[in-house]
């Protein structure tokens, strides 16, 4: 277990990997958009139970999950006491692993908000 | 690739020594010497004089766009007015919305940047100066041609959003749509050129030590708010193409009787104005991230809130388009998801609010007027927030759609949100720029003139809207009861125009006031370095940052950059330049030549220009000659970029020696490429987004009886376009190894497959004989195979351009730029020919 957190701590974080949560969410949302549209305005109806949907949803969760459990990770890496504000690539490293933090869980609030409509409705209307 | 060492006969200079540093400031003075004259005065392309000029021309369509409002509100005071005729009302109302939108509020927040940004990250200048002078003269002649049709009678009057089929039946409205869509889409392009100038600026400008997590929280704004710009607009473009193709060639993209849906338009226009409104929203919110800390006199607190909160409404603000069509009919769960994300938008909104009010709450206040506009703008923000949640909820919507409940909405929102925080900016860096403090007593009572004035005319829009008053009518019988509510929104706009004026007042008694101190309000962020009687060099040596509030956390700081101990203090060989860092970490990795003031930028503009506005009359060929003219404008001003250096590297103190030039993805051309054709691949997928909506909506589109472009030639043009990549990707491996005599001959071969593949990519739609103007496949087809075809043209002239270069020893094996350039484009190439080729080529074949 160890050994896998030093190596989570050890991957590259970047501008890229702050952004994963957030597309991910956008790539559910596309996909919610697409599969109404398919569903509804192409095909005129709406599958028995959305098992296509649901498993979206599930597979975005479980990445976004991902994304925030190597973030929180790397967030807690140890060293200096906070404020982590210095130019160091510590406190880099740990800016980047909240904020990735952050972002994935805004990014599952939006996921759920998005997929909740599904739970609800059951026809096109 | 060079070997990074000084000349052995180098001896740093001695900043100790007050003549050195005289005789350094001689140089930079020389070199920062703005252009005279009456005429050349305007090819300046420093930064510091173009961004005041864009902001104020910005400020003045403000006006312009409020005097137009008051119009408005004067012929709405009482019921049956006929101060205006409903066509003029038309005009009015939507010169009015489009001039606020495109003229004002997201070029304001270009000005601003292009002004504040280099100071905030201790720079010279962005990287592309000329660019932000094209960038500005397009929005001026744009600005201009579009806002003076009303003096002409010939305004756009199809309401800011264009709905067709009223704005595309060329019997229903006039010359004013086409003023509307080719005006605006060049001032697209000038947005487009500014999103790319900021965002290569943050990422690759910096001073050296400022990480990510150093930035300050404007530069992340900016950073946020330019990526927003590069995806929002294209659509947009997009939209534009097809709009005038139907309107100028009668094909029929939204016409319902030949395969078109006018439901086409709402959706790409949306996809734009949605992510507008967070656009022009964002960058006002910086501005208090900026002035709290300092109103607040500590560190702003959870810096990783506020980028989180930056870049999740950034995600989220693409989620939101369909809330602007609950009222279209569209499957209720697909609502039901834009109704969802609309309702998540709130959270990261809420999160900056909160983190501004526990920064203030944590600090010691002082009550400046600056923090006066930014408390009272975060209010009626939040009540536009707070009508926003409701619209946002579909039921709700449908009884409010197009009253004036959401007219009321949304001027809460931009008041709040971007109008205000302006007015906070403006008092806040108005000694920045002019070296003077504006007068507190005159905006406090602005202040409070503009927030009373703001209440009073929008509030009672809500109440008008449920009593049942629809927007855009130019007049409303007494029988409603609205008469005193419009009569108090009549005042209330008055109000706030009176308000308005006092700043105006306040601003034009600047130039009989005193100097202020350096740092007035005694900030912490770089931009205060700015001396009141400023040189045009920007900064007088490139500090280390070590701190987000530099000026506060750092010993000496402000003495140190003045006495040039920090990097880059002199210009030795006569040159504009400034420091290149990398993206994370900040590391020096280049010192960049930066474009001289020239007429190359305004000659561009007023080429490009007139391709639209000659275009918009009628006048083709006129506007092909405009075109061609761009063209070698474009050719000649490139020409004089990526220039080899007379010597590889330069020491820029403390030991520290960079190379002269970079290539590749280090480059700030190379992301500079890169991110415009981001923005191009975004508007090509508009397209694409085009041929599979009709077809997910049309029980059998394509139509029975409208044979397809074939297979035959889309699958060779796609051949053909992979044939050019690979002989550009091949030349570019070739001429770095020094094989140049091969490159060559390869880039002469991609030359041709690009030609050869223009041929074959129209020849699928012309020897199928499709009718553009008979239905909307045909016409979607032949939009497709244009576009990327035109997209090959423009290859071919980057092959010959860069053919061109490596001949005339501009590029060579070491400086590579141009090629490794380009290849960026022919990758983007390849995936728009790929998708374009196999879906008019192979999907209406596959459909079952």
């Amino acid at each position: 277990m160890r050994r896998l957190v030093e190596r989570i701590r050890r991957l590259s974080v970047s501008l890229w990997t702050l952004i994963v949560p957030p597309t991910v969410w956008a790539g559910h949302f596309l996909f919610s958009y697409l599969w109404a549209a398919l569903n509804c305005a192409k095909a005129g109806r709406f599958a028995t139970f959305p098992t296509l949907y649901v498993a979206g949803t599930v597979l975005a969760l479980l990445l976004i999950a991902a994304a925030g459990a190597i973030a929180t990770v790397q967030a807690n890496t140890p060293g200096d006491p906070p404020p982590h504000e210095q130019s160091t690539d510590l406190d880099r490293l740990r800016f980047l692993a909240v904020a990735t933090q952050l972002l994935a869980v805004l990014s599952a609030i939006g996921v759920v908000f998005t997929a909740t409509p599904v739970a609800f409705l059951t026809d096109c209307r | 690739m060079t070997d990074l060492a000084a000349p052995a006969d180098y001896v740093a200079p001695d900043q100790n020594d007050p003549a050195v540093r005289a005789v350094q400031e001689d140089r930079l003075r020389a070199v920062w010497q703005p252009p005279s004259g009456w005429f050349f005065r305007w090819t300046d392309v420093n930064n510091n004089r173009v961004g005041v000029w864009y902001t104020l021309t910005a400020f003045a369509f403000m006006l312009f766009a409020g005097v137009l409002a008051l119009i408005m509100r004067a012929q709405l005071a009482v019921p049956e007015n006929d101060l205006v005729t409903a066509n003029t009302f038309n005009q009015l109302f939507t010169l009015h919305g489009s001039t606020m939108m495109f003229l004002f509020a997201v070029p304001m927040f270009e000005a601003v940047s292009i002004i504040l940004l280099p100071q905030l990250l201790g720079a010279r200048d962005l990287p592309f100066p000329r660019l932000s002078a094209f960038g500005y003269w397009s929005f001026l002649i744009g600005g201009v041609f579009v806002t003076g049709s009303i003096f002409f009678n010939a305004a756009p009057d199809g309401g800011w959003f264009m709905y067709p089929p009223l704005t595309t039946r060329t019997d229903l409205s006039g010359l004013g749509a086409d003023i509307w869509m080719l005006g605006l889409s060049f001032i697209e392009v000038s947005s487009v050129a500014a999103a790319v100038e900021l965002i290569v600026g943050v990422l690759k400008c910096r001073p050296p030590g400022m990480r990510l997590n150093l930035m300050p929280l404007y530069a992340w704004y900016i950073l946020v708010v330019a990526v927003m710009i590069l995806f929002a607009f294209p659509p947009l473009i997009a939209g534009d193409v097809l709009f005038e193709m139907e309107r100028l060639l009668d094909w029929p993209f939204f016409d319902a009787a030949r395969g078109g849906d006018p439901l086409l338009w709402q959706h790409l226009f949306w996809i734009f104005g949605h992510p507008e409104v967070y656009i022009v929203f964002l960058p006002s919110i910086a501005l208090f991230a900026m002035l709290i800390p300092t109103f607040a006199q500590r560190h702003l607190l959870g810096y990783p809130w506020i980028v989180l909160a930056a870049v999740g409404t950034a995600f989220l603000s693409f989620g939101l388009w369909v809330h602007h069509m609950f009222a279209t009919g569209l499957p209720k769960i697909s609502l039901a998801f834009f109704s969802a994300a609309s309702e998540a938008v709130a959270i990261p909104t809420g999160i900056q609010v909160f983190a501004f009010i526990a920064t203030l709450w944590a600090g010691r206040v002082i009550w400046s007027t600056p923090l006066l506009y930014a408390v009272g703008s975060i209010a009626i923000f939040t009540i536009g927030g707070l009508t926003g949640v409701m619209v946002a909820i579909a039921p709700f919507d449908w009884q409010a759609h197009d009253t004036y409940f959401v007219v009321a909405h949304l001027h809460y929102v931009l008041i709040g949100g971007t109008l205000l925080p302006l007015f906070a900016g403006l008092y806040y860096y108005w000694p920045l720029v002019t070296g003077k403090k504006l007068s507190d007593r005159i905006g406090r009572t602005a202040f409070w003139v503009m927030f009373a004035g703001a209440n009073l005319a929008f509030f009672p829009m809500h109440l008008s809207g449920l009593e049942g008053m629809p927007r855009r009518v130019f007049t409303y019988p007494a029988e409603l009861g609205i008469g005193g509510l419009n009569m108090a929104s009549t005042l209330g706009g008055f109000l706030f125009a009176a308000g308005v004026l006092l700043v105006c007042i306040d601003m034009a008694l600047s130039p009989t006031r005193a100097k202020s101190p350096r740092n007035p309000w005694n900030a912490g962020t770089l931009e205060w370095l700015a001396h009141p009687d400023d040189e045009d060099w920007g900064i007088r040596s490139v500090p280390l940052v070590t701190s987000r509030y530099p000026i506060w956390d750092q010993p000496g700081f402000v003495d140190r950059v003045d006495q040039g101990r920090f990097f880059l203090p002199d210009a030795e060989e006569g040159r504009r330049e400034t420091i290149i860092t990398s993206v994370i970490d900040a590391r020096p990795i280049q010192v960049a030549r930066l474009g001289m003031p020239s007429v190359i930028p305004m000659i561009t503009a007023v080429a490009l220009g007139s391709v639209f506005i000659l275009t918009t009359y009628h006048l083709y060929w006129w506007a092909l000659a405009g075109a061609v003219a761009t063209l070698a404008a474009v050719l000649t001003w490139l020409w004089t970029t990526a220039e080899i250096p007379e010597k590889p590297c330069k020491p820029i103190g403390h030991g520290l020696v960079v190379p002269l030039y970079l290539s590749g993805p280090s480059a700030s051309g190379w992301w500079a490429m890169f991110i415009t054709m981001m923005a191009d691949a975004t508007a090509f997928s508009g397209l694409l987004f085009g041929y599979y909506f009709f077809w997910t909506v049309h029980p059998d589109w394509p139509p029975p009886g409208h044979a397809g472009p074939g297979r035959f030639w889309p699958l060779v043009a796609l051949a053909l376009t992979i044939a050019s990549w690979a002989a550009t990707v091949g030349a570019r491996e070739l001429n770095v190894r020094g094989a140049v005599a091969a490159a060559r001959v390869l880039l002469g071969v991609a030359l041709l497959a690009s030609l050869a593949s223009i041929a074959a990519g129209l020849a699928g739609p012309w020897t199928s004989g499709l009718v553009p103007s008979a239905h909307s496949y045909p016409a979607i087809v032949w939009t497709l195979a244009i576009w990327t075809t035109a997209h090959a043209g423009i290859a071919a002239i980057c092959q010959g351009y860069t053919l061109a270069r490596s001949l005339a020893g501009r590029m060579t094996p070491e400086y590579d730029a141009d090629l490794r350039n380009i290849t960026v484009f022919l990758h983007f190439l390849l995936a728009t020919a790929v998708a374009t080729y196999l879906t008019i080529g192979l999907f209406p074949e596959l459909r079952a």
